[in-house]
């Protein structure tokens, strides 16, 4: 059981890494903001100039 | 494990890997099954990933788990961040999981389903893993330098300059290839075109939801939006339905070209947060689900390959893509094999997440099995296919012939048995007009992936939307490539341009990234509209040119890693690189002699350049003669910078090796992690 349940942390934390979910709980904790609107923009402004540089492969 | 245990597991792996191996390349005159094909792959890798890149992490990369790597000495909570293994292995992978392992093989199996499978696991397990692994150390022992600036370093100015030429040129290729496929898969297919066209306004409403509704709940937003594209896949079927709704959604080829040339300088020029950071998402989503949904319906149907092991187009006459098994089919499956573009990603991102020096071989070896292991699925996808279909599908119709029956003809004269009322039923099946001509491997792969599909959830019912599901999984995960590496390669152009007029390199100055947006698109541009132009059907000419430029870029970083490997005086050693990248420089040189001279016209562009100026004149002529003589030149200046490179290497090898030259890294020195203390 203890197994089945890391193996769904593991993946839910893969998954919201993957999504930027994870960045953005960052973002909030690095400036000590609760999640809203206004905060998410400005985790998109930041998060933007390094998410568009990142590149994809074929 | 005891040791007399390990001996016992490892030899049945070895002996069962074998077994498959031995079967997949002897078996000839009846079917196999594709199960074979997934033993094989396991085990190959297994093996792979326990003994050689065990190997190469003891002997020649030393992994140091004591040292400190750049995302705990420069944590900024940003770019360098300690992140668990699992969580850098799942976003290097999706990072380097694009539509290439996927088309690449689809187009490969016009020589059978040998060739491709044998390159994709050697060719991975000795080259492209390799490569991946020890470019991801070496970038995490240098602060996460990209590999322009470690080619620089290690090799010189040279050596900095072709590989920040051939990343762009890669990048123009492959965006231009990328787009063909999508104009390609969608021309004439209302469904396909209505279904992604709906993805635009999925992304607008994700976007608001992410912004306004539930700020940040990407995964949540991404399960909607998938929902949500499922139900356009739905629809599209009323679409291709209704005459007037029909009419609407077809596109011939040149005005989808058009379309998605707007669209890419849109979505590179305008602050379109609100599209295309969804779509991302949207498309990761797709990609990870339908990739793994397909690996478990290979294993669960098991089918059985129709395609034979060899085909008689190894001789260079295949009607996909002209030139023989050496060196095209080498060059034509890259990124399931190896491609450089991966020493882009493994020196990006990636080396700024690792916590520890050891979790590199998870990362960087495994990550690159698991895109082989892809690869390996489009193989079966497409040799599950009657042969005369896959042909019918994906040869142009500058090959077989506009008409239904006299493709059917020209292909069954090949020894594929295939009839139009076989071509039309499938066409129906599938919610398609029709199927021939359909080049550029995305709808092969449909096909395929759908008829898997089909057999284990929804029968014949759902072929047409498990069809539609694939193309619209393939064509928006090539957009998302699109428009990322139009943003990309704009990146690198106003950071290039910045050293001549310093506003140029400012990424918020709107002039600049109008300019540099414009020159990117209008680059790429032009080999989509060649190769939509082109009576070949353009994948004919435009693959080969890709498959050149990214197995360069790995020989550029085969280079970089090699010049490590003898600075840091395991030079021994060095064969781990240099056999790959020999190999590679044998491959790329003589398929670029090929594409140039050869004196065929459907393989050498100057040939095919001639043959246009002696024959008939027409209103297209001049251009294609034009298109022609400029391939080859691109593919001379290519083949050129890398020898460049190579000669530049070489003599500082000889030099070190000699004592002429000193030895010196640039590494950053060590410093003693303070993890272990942590975790203890």
């Amino acid at each position: 059981m203890k197994q089945i349940i890391t193996s769904w942390q593991i993946l839910r934390n893969v998954l919201r890494e993957i999504f930027d979910e994870a960045a953005y709980a960052r973002f909030l904790r690095r400036r000590g903001l609760a999640s809203s609107s206004k905060a998410y923009a400005a985790f998109r402004r930041e998060f933007e100039g390094a998410k568009e540089s990142r590149p994809k492969c074929c | 494990m005891n040791k007399t245990l390990a001996i016992l597991v490892w030899g049945t792996v070895a002996a069962l890997g074998g077994a498959a191996v031995s079967t997949v390349a002897v078996r000839r005159g009846e079917p196999i099954n594709a199960l074979w094909l997934v033993v094989a792959a396991t085990c190959c890798y297994a093996l792979g990933y326990r003994f050689y890149s065990k190997f190469i992490a003891a002997k020649i990369l030393v992994l140091d788990g004591l040292r400190a790597t750049p995302a705990e000495r420069l944590e900024n909570g940003r770019d360098f961040l300690v992140t668990n293994k699992w969580v850098v292995f799942g976003h290097h992978f999706a990072a380097i999981a694009g539509p290439g392992p996927l088309v690449g093989p689809v187009l490969a199996a016009q020589f059978g389903y040998l060739p491709g499978t044998m390159w994709v696991l050697a060719g991975a397990v000795f080259a492209g893993c390799v490569q991946d692994f020890v470019i991801l150390l070496f970038s995490v022992r240098r602060d996460g330098k990209s590999l322009t600036e470690m080619a620089k370093d290690e090799i010189g100015l040279v050596g900095g300059f072709v590989a920040y030429a051939a990343v762009i040129s890669i990048l123009i290729i492959l965006l231009g290839v990328a787009a063909l496929i999508v104009v390609n898969a969608l021309k004439a297919s209302p469904w396909g075109t209505f279904t992604i066209a709906m993805t635009m306004p999925i992304a607008l409403l994700m976007g608001v939801y992410l912004r306004r509704i539930r700020p940040g709940r990407v995964l949540e937003v991404s399960a909607l939006g998938f929902v949500l594209v499922l139900a356009a896949i739905w629809g599209g079927q009323y679409v291709s339905q209704n005459a007037a709704l029909a009419r609407l959604f077809t596109f011939n080829a040149p005005t989808l070209a058009i379309l998605i040339i707007v669209y890419g300088f849109a979505a590179s020029a305008l602050p379109v947060w609100l599209l295309l950071a969804p779509r991302d998402y949207l498309s990761t989503f797709v990609k990870l689900g339908t990739i793994a949904l397909l690996g478990v319906g290979i294993v669960a149907l098991h089918p059985t390959l129709h395609m034979p092991a060899l085909t008689r187009f190894v001789d260079g006459s295949g009607p996909v893509f002209a030139g023989k098994i050496f060196p095209f089919a080498f060059i034509t499956i890259a990124c399931g094999a190896v491609s450089g573009f991966h020493a882009l990603i493994s020196s990006g991102t990636t080396p700024k997440l690792i916590a520890r020096e050891t979790e590199s071989r998870m990362v960087g070896y495994g990550a690159m099995m698991c895109e082989s292991a892809v690869a390996v699925m489009a193989v079966i996808a497409a040799c599950v296919m009657q042969p005369g279909i896959y042909f019918a599908i994906n040869s142009p119709a500058g090959i077989v012939g506009q008409a239904p029956a006299a493709a059917a003809a020209t292909i069954s004269g090949w020894g594929f048995p295939v009839t139009a009322a076989d071509m039309q039923a499938l066409a129906h099946a599938v919610g398609e007009q029709t199927l021939y001509n359909r080049t550029g491997g995305a709808p092969a792969f449909a096909v395929g992936m759908a008829s898997i599909f089909s057999h284990s959830l929804g029968g014949e019912r759902l072929m047409a939307l498990w069809y539609h599901f694939a193309l619209m999984f393939e064509a928006l995960f090539i957009l998302t490539v699109l428009d990322a590496g139009t943003r990309v390669a704009r990146f690198m152009v106003q950071d290039a341009l910045g050293h001549v007029y310093k506003p140029l390199g400012r990424t918020s100055w709107y002039p600049s990234i109008l300019a540099t947006s414009a020159l990117i698109v209008a680059a790429w541009g032009y080999f989509l509209w060649q190769g939509v132009k082109d009576p070949l059907g353009g994948i004919n000419s435009l693959w080969p040119l890709f498959g050149i430029s990214n197995q360069l870029l790995a020989t550029v970083a085969l280079c970089v890693a090699t010049s490590i490997i003898i600075k840091l005086h395991r030079a021994k050693y060095a064969a781990v690189t240099l056999i790959p990248l020999a190999g590679l420089v044998a491959v790329t040189f003589t398929a670029s002699w090929h594409k140039i001279f050869d004196s065929n016209p459907r393989v050498g562009f100057l040939a095919q350049a001639q043959a246009l100026a002696s024959g008939p004149a027409t209103g297209a002529t001049s251009r294609l003669i034009f298109n022609n003589r400029l391939d080859a030149a691109v593919t001379g200046i290519l083949i050129v910078m890398v020898t460049l490179v190579l000669v530049e290497s070489l003599r500082q090898w000889w030099g070190i090796l000699n004592g002429e030259i000193e030895a010196r890294v640039k590494e950053t020195p060590f410093v003693r992690t303070r993890l272990v203390e942590e975790q203890g």
